[in-house]
């Protein structure tokens, strides 16, 4: 996901396959040349596995997100910031399709990803189980959000795996204009009244955290780590890239006159870093396995959504086969 | 939220989608969608692919339609072509100082 890549409980337990050393140099050697890996080359299974494992979250987390923001598209606050954000979670579907689509690539069919999602069974980013309480909240998200999600991708870009670097690609193009729309609000919010003023900066209290925590665990505990580096799966750690995050978005806040809600927040000259505080990792882990504040609504949206739409993907398979003149076989398999 | 979907209510067939972004410029794959026909795949593709307006028009082919080259025979398959060196420009001797371009 944006980094995250959290392991479940079946992961850890899943047996360590054998593979075949001479294989597996070979494989490593084109990884150390910055070869790409395409879907019909020869990969070790748990390259395939983390792979499979980190797109179809970051997938997840595309369609989920869509949720929080999708919730303030009527209050918009008039036709400019409604048109915005239609386009951003359009985008934000768009991305989703992006992604399954290289994660089929891997040998796993849509379907079987969007059921685990609606079971349960599949891990998102946790920021998106968090409420969106105020039209501020969709500035703070674009400038935040989508703002560590652009940190992310831009490294996932060059990622070794083609179809996830390709859909990366085309993903930041779209990203950059989801950040500076959000990063419009905030500027536009720290500009208006009082009661505006303390809107923006009660969004940014609430954002802040638990954007720090989409780069997923600390280093010390991030066991995958190291394998995902090797296979430049990925190319930073997390700690790596929440400190370009936070390097980059202190000096926006500075200039429209937010605080971040961090104490202890300061600037270390000799590293060139802005040194931030301890993260809640308590809170990270509650939220990621299950227990935020929208965990259970987010899950019921996209339940909901699923089976509101199904009469649509009834119709649509029905008029096909009726055209094809085939007869009606449920659709599953039918011929294209 | 036990209740998979059910079998008849599965994804479609697979389309590869490829985009042209100008005119006179090759059609380059884009990535894939999934739709029950044809004009439904093109409808898809231009939601998934074509959402800046850059793109003025679509390929739209049955995934399964599409014959690839292995990546195991990227050596053999390809080899005769690296051999024939007199295929290129460099193979022949030209008198100095004469530009033949
Ligand atoms: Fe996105
Ligand atoms: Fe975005």
């Amino acid at each position: 996901m944006y980094g995250a890549n959290v392991e479940t409980a079946a992961d850890r337990k899943a047996p360590a396959p054998v593979e075949d050393p001479a294989l597996l140099a070979e494989f490593q050697a084109r990884i150390d040349r910055g070869e790409s890996i395409e879907p019909k080359d020869w990969m070790p299974a748990r390259y395939r596995r983390q792979l499979v494992r980190m797109m179809s979250q970051h997938a997840h987390s595309e369609i989920v997100g869509m949720l929080p923001e999708g919730n303030w598209i009527t209050r918009a606050p008039n036709l400019r910031r409604k048109m915005a954000l239609i386009a951003k979670v359009q985008d934000e579907a768009g991305h989703g399709h992006y992604i399954y689509c290289g994660t089929e690539t891997l040998g796993v069919s849509r379907d079987e990803l969007v059921d685990d999602l609606l079971a349960g069974r599949a891990k998102y980013s946790q920021i998106f189980n968090y409420p969106t309480l105020t039209w501020a909240d969709i500035g703070v998200i674009g400038w935040f959000v989508d703002g560590a999600a652009i940190v992310n991708q831009t490294v996932l870009a060059k990622a070794s795996y083609g179809p996830y670097a390709r859909a990366m690609i085309r993903i930041c193009k779209e990203e950059n204009f989801h950040k500076r729309q959000g990063f419009e609000i905030c500027a536009v919010l720290s500009q208006g009244t009082d009661a505006q003023r303390e809107m923006l900066q009660d969004a940014v209290n609430r954002w802040w955290w638990p954007s720090l925590m989409m780069f997923g665990p600390s280093d010390t505990d991030s066991p995958n780590s190291r394998d995902l580096l090797a296979w430049r799966i990925k190319r930073f750690t997390n700690d790596e890239l929440r400190q370009r995050f936070v390097n980059l978005t202190v000096p926006q806040a500075q200039a429209i006159g937010v605080r971040l809600p961090d104490p202890d927040l300061r600037y270390d000259a000799d590293t060139q870093n802005w040194v931030f505080g301890e993260i809640d990792w308590a809170e990270f882990w509650a939220v990621v396995n299950g227990n935020g504040p929208c965990n259970r609504e987010r899950l019921a949206a996209r339940n909901k959504a699923h089976a509101d739409g199904a009469w649509v993907r009834q119709a649509a398979t029905a008029y096909a086969a009726k055209r094809a003149g085939a007869p009606r076989d449920g659709g599953s398999t039918a011929a294209a | 939220m036990d209740a998979p979907a059910a079998p008849a209510d599965s994804q479609w067939p697979l389309w590869e989608v490829f985009t042209q972004e100008a005119q006179g410029a090759p059609h380059e794959h884009a990535g894939s969608v999934h739709a029950v026909d044809a004009e439904q795949a093109l409808q898809n593709a231009r939601d998934v692919f074509g959402r800046r307006g850059k793109v003025i028009s679509l390929w739209v082919v049955p995934t399964e339609a599409i014959v690839a080259s292995a990546p195991s025979d990227a050596g053999p398959f390809f080899d005769p072509g690296a051999e024939k060196a007199y295929r290129h420009p460099y193979f022949y001797k030209v008198p100095k100082g004469i530009r033949v371009y």
